[in-house]
């Protein structure tokens, strides 16, 4: 039997004493929450987590213990995620430790660029600070939305700029000379079924230099906001 | 122009197809034709775009003589043991099942303009409404003295993909301890131009593992190479004392002599045991059979289409193209593709043509997990198809940052070939 954390909220959760029982873990095993909150800020520019988070371009990860995979009703998840789902993966301590350490071994065409956590040290960290947030840690007053934004914000006005679908898959054509049509992840990042403001915003940090990617400063240097829209719109219809 | 609905290769395309065709009414009840010739980063690209975005109604046919296309652009990653060779091959195989391309395996001998269509080797002809070229490259006859396409066993170019490129390992892999690897670089304009220092490096690395002791002797007629600066600080931080290279006026050499392994240069004899020639090129012959090439043997462009200077049913893309400011790459070839697949449209259903936009980037491995990468957007003036803006990786930066960008370079090559073959 694993140590519990908080017998209380496993209590609360009846997925999540079922997922606990998988497997039995040492002591040392159990990792630091603290130190978690530093390996978080791998995480934070695409997950939100704590009080008022939303689906970025990742899905939030309240609750994710005892969360089937591809769970959340709301967020566009990859259909191998979905296929994860329907097989009856459940986000257990080890199944996160698994997905963490390499995110392709466990889900091969997920769409999460995230490499993995080498380092056993730092999953179990991480582990143990996204444990924090489960069992309603919406409630929790003290825990602070914790997805610190890094790109600068965009105009709203450009944010609301609509995007021409049709001429977005056009220009699509220049991106999938790399960037894989399906969305898949094979060395460069997935670019299919973000979220358009955050597809906007990150396209606008590229064309204003905020971001270091040459290639891309190159591609979004010359793209009117009309034809970023029109790609987000494009990408963001991709399933 | 109706009985070649009949043809044998046009009926498997026209099953997939039907539903589509009610589409935008196309001219009468005979779908228009677009024939490609050549099967590589150009015409596959070119073929599956517009099969795809006219939703069939273009008939679409692919002419390509052989069944597997070996990919030129990580075939030195092969030569480095990076790569596996099966893994730079790819088939037409979907283009003709999700794409509905009638893939015709033959080569095109010539195009008859007036009559608008191509003659194949194999007999027969195929009609076009648009025809799209993109036959690679030749190589110059008697550019070096001494070589000729006979002479490419004994000493290899390797400079098109596929058995060339597997005899040229084989010979490194049998190369004596301490021997001596020749390379005779092209002058410009060619394929890939960082592609033969890229090869040095992949040489380099296979030697360093398995034949410390020997050289590499490059005699370039060039006084300086695309990312010199790149490749000579890696080739002095991995393979110091190595490599040799003679540039410039030093480094056009008299003659080789495949039968007896020489290189003269200089008046002086030297001694290889694998002699890698990489000669002069021009554009891929039928493209001269044509009549599309100018006297540089090149052929000229529209930068806003794609279109032939010569002639206006007929595009012309990658490496064979005259184009301004464009390099040959495959990279290139694949976004003039784009462009010519929608002009295409255009012209033969009626389309909307957007304004065209151009992007190449060659990323280059110099050794193990250190990758760098030079790249370019263009676009389409009157005159050319010129330059806007550009970058190229730095010398000094770091290991992290060298291993990014090979990881993003077997990205690329993961996405260009899924663009072309689909
Ligand atoms: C060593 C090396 C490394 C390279 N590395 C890179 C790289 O990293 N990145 C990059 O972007 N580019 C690279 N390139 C360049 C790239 O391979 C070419 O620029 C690209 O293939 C050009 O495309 P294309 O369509 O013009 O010609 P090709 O891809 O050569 O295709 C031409 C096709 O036409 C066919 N053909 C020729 N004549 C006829 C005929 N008469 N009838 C029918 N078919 C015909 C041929 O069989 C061939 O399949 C490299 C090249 C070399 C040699």
């Amino acid at each position: 039997m694993k140590r519990l954390l908080d017998p209380i909220r496993a209590i609360i959760s009846g997925l999540f004493l079922v997922c606990m029982a998988s497997a039995a873990a040492k002591a040392e095993d159990i990792g630091d929450p603290e130190s978690g909150a530093q390996v978080w800020k791998k995480c934070a520019s695409c997950h939100m987590i704590g009080q008022g988070a939303r689906n970025k371009l990742g899905p939030h990860l309240n609750e994710v213990f005892g969360r089937r995979a591809a769970g959340l009703d709301g967020f566009n998840y990859s259909k191998a995620l979905r296929r994860a789902g329907a097989d009856g993966v459940v986000w257990s301590r080890d199944k996160l430790e698994v997905f963490l350490e390499n995110p392709k071994s466990l889900v091969s065409s997920t769409r999460m660029k995230f490499r993995g956590l080498r380092d056993k040290k730092e999953r179990a960290d991480l582990i143990a600070f996204l444990r924090e947030y489960s069992s309603s840690p919406r409630d929790i007053p003290e825990s602070a939305p914790t997805a610190a934004p890094t790109d600068p914000d965009v105009d709203p006005e450009i944010l609301a700029i609509e995007g021409d679908t049709a001429y977005g898959e056009y220009l699509s054509s220049e991106c999938v000379t790399c960037h894989q049509a399906d969305g898949d992840d094979k060395g460069i990042p997935s670019i299919t079924g973000w979220p358009q403001a955050d597809f906007v915003t990150a396209m606008h940090a590229y064309k204003n230099q905020a971001r270091p990617h040459p290639v891309m400063r190159m591609m979004a240097g010359r793209l009117s906001n009309e034809e970023i829209a029109s790609l987000a719109a494009f990408f963001g219809g991709v399933k | 122009m109706d009985r070649n609905i009949s043809r044998r290769g046009f009926m498997g395309a026209a099953a997939g197809v039907t539903a589509a065709l009610s589409a935008p009414a196309v001219l009468g009840a005979v779908r228009p034709k677009a024939v490609v010739i050549g099967g590589g980063a150009g015409g596959a690209t070119a073929a599956r775009y517009i099969a795809k975005d006219s939703k069939g109604a273009v008939d679409v046919t692919l002419i390509e003589p052989t069944r597997s296309y070996y990919t030129c652009f990580f075939s030195n990653l092969y030569i480095g043991g990076f790569r596996d060779f099966a893994s730079i091959g790819h088939s037409y195989g979907k283009l003709a099942s999700d794409f509905g391309v009638n893939v015709v395996h033959d080569w095109a001998i010539g195009v008859d303009r007036d009559a608008k269509s191509v003659t194949l080797a194999g007999g027969g002809a195929m009609p076009y409404d648009a025809l799209i070229v993109s036959p690679g490259i030749d190589f110059v006859e008697d550019s070096v003295a001494g070589w000729d396409l006979s002479a490419q066993n004994k000493m290899p170019h390797a400079y098109k993909a596929g058995s060339q490129t597997q005899l040229l390992k084989a010979q490194i892999d049998a190369m004596p301890q301490g021997g001596t690897y020749v390379m005779v670089a092209p002058p410009n304009p060619y394929r890939c131009p960082p592609g033969p220092y890229e090869r040095v490096s992949m040489v380099a690395h296979v030697l360093n593992e398995n034949n410390p002791t020997a050289k590499i002797m490059i005699f370039d007629p060039k006084e300086k190479f695309s990312k010199m600066a790149l490749f000579q600080e890696g080739w002095e931080t991995y393979y110091s004392g190595m490599i040799e290279w003679v540039g410039g006026e030093f480094g056009k050499i008299e003659e080789v002599r495949p039968d007896a392994m020489e290189v003269v240069v200089d008046g002086e004899v030297v001694k290889a045991d694998a002699c890698n020639v990489i000669p002069a090129m021009k554009a891929g012959k039928i493209a001269e059979m044509a009549g599309l090439t100018n006297e540089k043997g090149w052929a000229p462009i529209v930068p806003a289409s794609m279109q032939s200077q010569m002639d206006e049913n007929i595009y012309v893309l990658g490496d064979a193209t005259q184009n301004g400011d464009m390099p040959k790459s495959g990279f290139s070839a694949n976004s003039q593709a784009k462009v010519a697949a929608m002009a295409v449209r255009g012209a033969l259903t009626g389309s909307t043509v957007f304004p065209a936009k151009f992007s190449n980037t060659c990323w280059s491995l110099i050794e193990t997990d250190d990758g760098v990468k030079v790249g370019a957007s263009y676009e389409a003036t009157d005159e050319k198809i010129a330059k806007v803006d550009g970058f190229i990786s730095q010398t000094g930066e770091d290991a992290a940052l060298r291993k990014q960008t090979y990881e993003e370079s077997v990205g690329w090559y993961a996405g260009i070939t899924s663009d072309m073959f689909g």
